[in-house]
């Protein structure tokens, strides 16, 4: 397994992810001899996980069962450990293709976080291309090159660690696009300026504020750049369910047992809990949106170097 | 080649050798000459007024009328000129608030500056092309949408992808985009052949197409059930009713790629099109026999051709078969005009394991369709319907606010993730069903079975 290609079967020192049910999974590090707690009881790596194939169905010590998958940049975002604020697929997902990467592309990141945005984009410019990612803080950026390492992805990726508003990614001239991420992203449009190839090459930058927004757009212009545009993107997720509403009482004529209108002699369920006559229920397939949904995460702004 | 986009037309010509992203000037004979930065005078301080409570909107601000205006244009007049006449030439311009002017200005620039910037083609582009000019050609895909299959479908470089699209090529471009060339894809068409005219605007290199295969849909059913016959053409001519099909496809094909490729707007810089014309029929001199019989050998030599090309599309046809046969592709996107749910449960059937598939359907109802019967087929977790949303903003000093209009709706996805499929126990995967469904806490209290 890696995080840019798949494997078949599950090996010793692989990251893979277990899945219990309906959005409940948890990455775990294979290894011989380990065994891991679910609420489905034990699983036993060398026995139960080694050898198989992703995609297996586990039983667990105490009869319930789970899925073993192969990792993928995706699963990882929604599973790692979080170390900052994190950024989710539908963003991931839109900065991709509005950076145009590829195969190849060389791709600046600041800041580094979690990994989440890095895993996915070391994916998509895999096998020739690089990340140059820059964080601040000490820690996380040891923790990012111990997990780039872990995932087998470390030969893709340079973490460094300093200040990219002081001084910068650590490369010129040579890179496709630059991302941002960071509290004060006008400070360092100058910096992924020259961290950018010569021309065309692309820039985004993600600020939740519109304030920081505004700001950046402002240095953006100023350092020369085009098609400066600003978006925001949401996921709306539903649940499908088969929903069941009941026909009203509209009470009855003398003789006349249809004076509603309504054809109530739709599919009708057997059990109808309700004590009065001639009540049944229409049942239909509805797409039932997330009680809750993510409001806003941030605004991206994308520009091209000319 | 002259090119008409958006009432300018020009010639390309001037615009070779130089490097993408130059913009240039339309002339009036319509050639294109470099744009040469012009710097703004923001320095100087404009009369402006301060709202617009003493403007009146009577449509006779502007004392150019359109004969004026069309007398400067023919004279050769540059744009940015007439757009300055245009200012000197209204009444209420310097009553307008500085914001008010600027975008007055920037209109009339739009309108009378003939700019154009050539852009190298890639899926950022061509999909927001395609929205927002052809939305029709690509089921109303909108581009933000196509994102979210490309990195849900984890398409990246190495993998084997079968590939369903009814969207002029746009998609699988953009999933062969994101493979740069690595790995295969298998693309399933309906009719007589794939349509690949947005494909062929990206401008990839040939050798990625060395790994692109294409198969019928109407294969499919005996592939599945193991009747596809695995025997290769022989060399000799077959019955001819197989050779009329096979041509008829192909002219349709070329016929609907050329009239897509005449749609095609002008922005590409690398767009091929396949101009193969049909044999041309010559007038004969009928007494020219030596002509007659160099004819009769032409027509021969035609046919042995059209046997050998049949010969090699069935051994392709064969070649692709078996890598289907092998039920180890890494992905499945699907988006197309059809309704998903067969698609969908015939296609899987060549997924491994644990990998992802996503299918877009410009409408939300047959997905819920494909939802329902996937969860009786059991084999697929972590399912997931869902649409993106998308909102452009202007950014300016003291005026930043999201864009007037907004996209109404960009279609739906349904994506999730193959497992092995347990076909050992029927009631297990019902089970499974059950448990692979949320708990709801307000779940109706009449019996579903179905839920």
């Amino acid at each position: 397994m890696s995080f840019v290609e798949y494997g078949d079967t599950i090996k010793d020192g692989d990251t893979a992810i277990v899945f219990l049910g309906h959005e409940s999974m948890f990455p775990v590090k294979v290894q011989h001899g380990t065994v891991t707690q679910t609420k489905y009881g034990v699983i036993r790596h060398s026995t139960d996980l080694i050898g198989k194939k992703y995609g297996s169905k586990v039983t667990c010590s105490k009869g319930g069962w789970v899925f073993i998958l192969h990792p993928t940049p995706e699963l990882w975002t929604m599973n790692l450990p979080h170390r900052t604020q994190i950024l989710y697929s539908t963003d991931i997902s839109i900065i991709t293709m509005m950076l145009e990467l590829k195969p190849g592309s060389i791709v600046c990141e600041s800041g580094t976080g979690s990994g989440s945005l890095s895993h996915a984009l070391i994916r998509t410019v895999a096998p020739t291309g690089h990340l140059y990612t820059v964080e601040f803080h000490q820690q996380r950026a040891e923790k990012a090159r111990e997990e780039f390492r872990e995932h087998g992805v470390e030969h893709l990726v340079t973490v460094t660690n300093q200040d990219v508003c002081k001084n910068g990614f650590g490369v010129s001239n040579i890179a496709d696009a630059v991302f941002l991420d960071i509290p004060s992203p006008w400070e360092a449009i100058g910096h992924a300026k020259s961290a950018l190839k010569a021309e065309g090459g692309r820039i985004c930058s993600f600020s939740p504020c519109i304030e920081q927004v505004q700001r950046t757009c402002l240095a953006m212009e100023e350092c020369g750049f085009t098609e400066i545009n600003t978006l925001e993107i949401l996921l709306r997720v539903y649940n499908v369910r088969t929903i069941s509403l009941q026909i009203p009482d509209l009470g009855k004529a003398a003789e006349d047992n249809s004076s509603t209108g309504f054809d109530s002699s739709n599919p009708s369920n057997q059990g109808s809990p309700c004590t009065n006559l001639q009540q049944g229920a229409v049942q239909f397939k509805s797409s039932v949106p997330l009680k809750e949904m993510v409001g806003h995460t941030g605004y991206l702004t994308f520009a091209t170097k000319s | 080649r002259k090119i008409i986009f958006e009432k300018q037309w020009f010639y390309l010509d001037n615009a070779i050798g130089h490097i993408y992203g130059t913009t240039f000037e339309v002339t009036s004979g319509g050639n294109l000459q470099l744009k040469k930065d012009v710097e703004e005078s923001t320095t100087e301080t404009k009369e402006a007024g301060t709202d617009n409570r003493n403007i009146v909107d009577d449509g006779r601000s502007q004392k150019l009328t359109h004969d004026d205006i069309k007398a400067l244009k023919d004279k050769g007049i540059k744009g940015q000129e007439i757009v300055q006449q245009l200012i000197e030439n209204s009444a209420t311009f310097r009553d307008k608030t500085e914001f008010a002017q600027d975008k007055y200005i920037k209109k009339k620039k739009k309108k009378y500056e003939a700019v154009i910037t050539i852009v190298k083609p890639s899926t950022r582009i061509l999909s927001t092309m395609y929205y927002a000019r052809e939305p029709g050609k690509i089921n109303h895909l909108r581009y933000d949408t196509l994102a979210q299959m490309l990195t849900l479908g984890n398409i990246r470089a190495g993998n084997k992808m079968i590939v369903m699209e009814t969207c002029a090529g746009l998609v699988l471009g953009a999933v062969m985009e994101r493979m740069g060339g690595y790995g295969s894809i298998i693309q399933m068409y309906p009719g007589g052949g794939p349509v690949r005219a947005a494909t062929s605007c990206f401008g990839f290199p040939k050798g990625f197409f060395d790994n692109l295969h294409e198969f019928p849909l109407s294969k499919m059913d005996s592939l599945l059930s193991g009747t596809f016959s695995t025997e290769a053409l022989p060399l000799e001519p077959e019955n001819s009713t197989l050779l009329e099909e096979e041509s008829n496809g192909l002219t349709d094909e070329k016929q609907t790629s050329l009239q897509e490729t005449e749609q095609e707007s002008s922005h590409e810089a690398a767009m091929e099109i396949n101009q193969t014309e049909e044999p041309e029929t010559m007038d004969i001199n009928a007494e020219d026999v030596e002509f007659k019989e160099n004819k009769v050998k032409e027509n021969k030599e035609n046919v042995r051709e059209k046997q050998r090309k049949q010969w090699e599309r069935r051994k392709k046809l064969i070649e692709t078969a078996a890598l289907l046969r092998e039920k180890n592709a890494d992905g499945l996107i699907v988006a197309s005009k059809f309704h998903p749910t067969p698609l969908l449960l015939s296609l899987l059937e060549f997924v491994a394991p644990s990998r992802p598939f996503v299918v877009y359907c410009q409408y939300k109802e047959p997905l819920l369709e494909c939802y329902t019967k996937l969860r009786e087929r059991g084999g697929v977790v972590n399912l997931k319907l869902s649409e993106t949303w998308l909102r452009n903003y202007q950014v300016l000093p003291d005026r930043s606010h999201p864009k007037l209009t907004m996209s109404g709706g960009g279609g739906y996805l349904l994506s999730g993730i193959t497992v092995l499929l347990d076909k050992v126990k029927a009631d297990a995967s019902n089970l499974e069903a059950l448990k692979m469904e949320e708990p709801s806490s307000k779940r109706c209290k009449v019996q579903d079975v179905n839920c």
